[in-house]
């Protein structure tokens, strides 16, 4: 059992290793390309995002929502679909947190009004997230398509929405909620002070453990990844397909919907039109470099959030937009070195095993 | 509203579509699933634009951008070809990066965040309503042509052989991979050249200016049912809707947003098969098994 758990764990870790290896060349290449030294770059990342309290707040906040978006997208693919819809979801949760907000009175306390959000959110993106599961369950229509078309509906529609109903003159913002607002850090810590890092922190590393708890340890979780793996066998197995295919979607699009309040609640207390502004398809890296895995989930996390918060850090010095390449190549990295890393280590046991 | 303003209009839309859309259904026929359209695009606006500033002549921003695409697209091949990735997130990795590239690559030689500066087009003469424009007709002749490549010549029935069957195709002595490299090759090309007509017609390159046109283009391959007249078709269809919205801006029938949602709701119910099921190349996605 522990020689299987490290050879999983060997083909997990690598990839990761081998992209940040090729990511830190390229990132030299770009440096000196400018004219600057990468030390001295790589320095000031460092320095922006975990060297004083401010860019690490920073760091948190980004974090918070991409551990959901990664996590909706990892839950997917250990069902055996592929999520590119978490943008949406992402926006639609974050739209309806909004609107149970502005709903419920003020004089409701927060411990009431904070889940009620809450659950609108994951309700927003559970919707979103439920349409592509029904299509794929009930006409075979490819979930991939139908999740990066249905993120352009849905945009445009919530941008519509916004313009035309709910906008603030001038801005294209909702009103600010009456109730649901989640403290932030600095609120308890001084020095985060100015950082959007608030409590959706913890409700994000919450999500993670019951996204690990389903997946390992209940029935259901135990189905999911086994219609993940052989969707065939499963059935023969005695498991509907369809519908774990359309709970795991569902469930998918709730978890990244949820990841809305991190914004609408925790910081700005409005939802504004673009504020997902990429973090769904982030959560595409996040759940590929975490490998799936909840605690992968939130360590890549704060890995791309850590490079998005360290570009504003060395602006100064070089474009912020280097941190955009080095998020593409530690993609690509990965994704390539996944399939290569499997083969060569099924290689190297073979005679072991013989 | 005047009908020839409209059909100019509709073209000037639709040429980057049916670039783009040609170069999805080339790869996907061959088996590989085409999501860096939008990538391509970008990529091959943005290497026109460096060509066409630096030599001052329009043909070699052409070329430039033919390069750019034939190297972005082999990036694409090399990752899901030779080392098997999966090929949606090789897509979306591809649009994330050239992003990202042609950010950095814009502060770097133009100092700028938002666009180039202004590089010369193909010389528009008034009353010639664009139809001077080589690349428009390239545009409008890429989709016929695609079409006899893939039906009319050995390469194209080679294609879809790879795409459909890849055992069987090699199996008479096809080299599966060889084929696959030489469309996705293609594709970025093609898909570039549709970039290419957007900045050279704007005369300069401005940030994400593909603006999702490489999703629009997927739409249209997959409502197009993969083939390249119909694609072209749909393409068409699609620089309808949005030419329609813009004449009619102003005087609000429709909210420009529920326009902007028709390739997208359309190719939605086409997968759902509504109206005629849409079923893709039997082996598509499938390298990495």
């Amino acid at each position: 059992m522990t020689s299987r758990f490290r050879e999983q764990l060997e083909e997990a870790l690598f990839p990761p290793v081998v992209a940040l290896f090729v990511a830190l060349i390229c990132g030299d290449i770009l440096i000196m390309s400018y004219g600057q030294s990468p030390a001295h770059v790589y320095g000031l990342l460092l320095e922006g995002t975990w060297g004083n309290a401010y860019g690490f707040g920073q760091v948190i906040y980004k974090t918070t929502t991409l551990t959901f978006t990664g996590l909706a997208v990892s839950l997917g693919i250990r069902a055996g679909l592929f999520n590119v819809g978490a943008e949406s979801q992402l926006a639609a949760g974050g739209f309806l947190a909004a609107i149970a907000g502005l709903l419920l009175s003020p004089v409701i306390p927060g411990v009431i009004a904070i889940p009620l959000c809450m659950l609108a959110a994951a309700l927003g993106g559970g919707i979103v997230g439920g349409i592509p599961g029904f299509l794929r369950v009930k006409f075979g229509a490819h979930e991939v398509i139908v999740t990066i078309m249905l993120n352009f509906v849905i945009l445009a529609l919530l941008n519509w929405i916004v313009a035309t109903r709910l906008h603030v003159p001038e801005t294209l913002h909702t009103p600010e909620i009456h109730a649901g607002s989640i403290p932030r850090l600095d609120e308890f810590i001084s020095a985060f002070h100015g950082s959007a890092a608030n409590l959706t922190i913890i409700v994000a590393i919450l999500a993670a453990v019951a996204v690990w708890f389903f997946l390992f340890r209940t029935r259901y979780g135990y189905e999911l990844r086994a219609v993940g793996l052989q969707p065939d066998a499963a059935e023969y197995g005695g498991v509907n397909v369809g519908r774990v295919w359309f709970g795991a979607l569902t469930l998918s699009g709730a978890i990244a919907g949820l990841g809305g309040i991190n914004y609408v609640l925790g910081y700005k207390h409005y939802y504004e039109d673009g504020f997902a502004g990429g973090s769904g398809f982030l959560g595409i890296a996040v759940a590929l470099v975490g490998r799936n895995h909840p605690l992968g989930v939130i360590l890549a996390a704060l890995f791309f959030a850590t490079l998005s918060q360290g570009g504003l850090a060395i602006h100064a010095v070089v474009p912020k937009q280097m941190v955009e390449v080095l998020q593409g190549v530690v993609i690509l990295a990965v994704a390539m070195s996944v399939p290569e890393v499997r083969r060569a280590l099924q290689q190297a046991r073979k005679p072991a095993r013989a | 509203m005047n009908p020839f303003t409209f059909l100019t209009q509709m073209l000037r839309i639709a040429i980057p579509y049916l670039f783009a859309a040609s170069g999805g259904v080339i790869a996907e026929r061959a088996g590989i699933i085409s999501l860096a359209l939008e990538g391509f695009m970008l990529t091959g606006a943005f290497t026109a634009t460096l060509g066409a500033y630096y030599t001052g002549s329009v043909w070699m921003g052409v070329l430039c951008g033919i390069l750019g695409g034939l190297v972005i697209g082999l990036i694409h091949a090399v990752a899901t070809i030779r080392f098997r990735a999966d090929q949606v997130v090789i897509g979306i990795a591809i649009n994330l990066l050239v992003i990202g590239v042609t950010r950095f690559f814009l502060k770097l030689a133009f100092d700028s965040s938002s666009n180039s500066p202004r590089i010369s087009g193909f010389t528009a003469r008034q009353g010639a309503f664009g139809f001077d424009n080589p690349l428009l007709w390239m545009g409008l002749l890429t989709a016929p042509v695609l079409a006899f490549l893939l039906y009319r010549t050995r390469f194209g029935l080679r294609v879809r052989a790879v795409g459909e069957h890849p055992e069987a195709a090699a199996s008479v002595g096809i080299r599966v991979k060889a084929v696959q490299y030489a469309a996705v090759a293609l594709s970025g090309i093609l898909a570039a050249l549709g970039g290419v007509y957007l900045a050279l017609d704007q005369h300069q390159f401005t940030d994400q200016m593909t603006a999702g046109r490489g999703f629009i283009a997927v739409a249209a391959v997959i409502f197009g049912r993969w083939d390249p007249v119909r694609a072209g078709l749909a393409c068409m269809l699609f620089a309808a809707a949005e030419t329609l919205q813009i004449q009619l801006q102003g005087n609000q029938i429709v909210a420009s947003q529920f326009i902007e949602m028709i390739p997208y709701l359309l190719t939605i119910i086409a997968l759902a098969g509504v109206v005629g099921r849409a079923v893709p190349p039997a082996a598509l996605g499938k390298t990495g098994q």
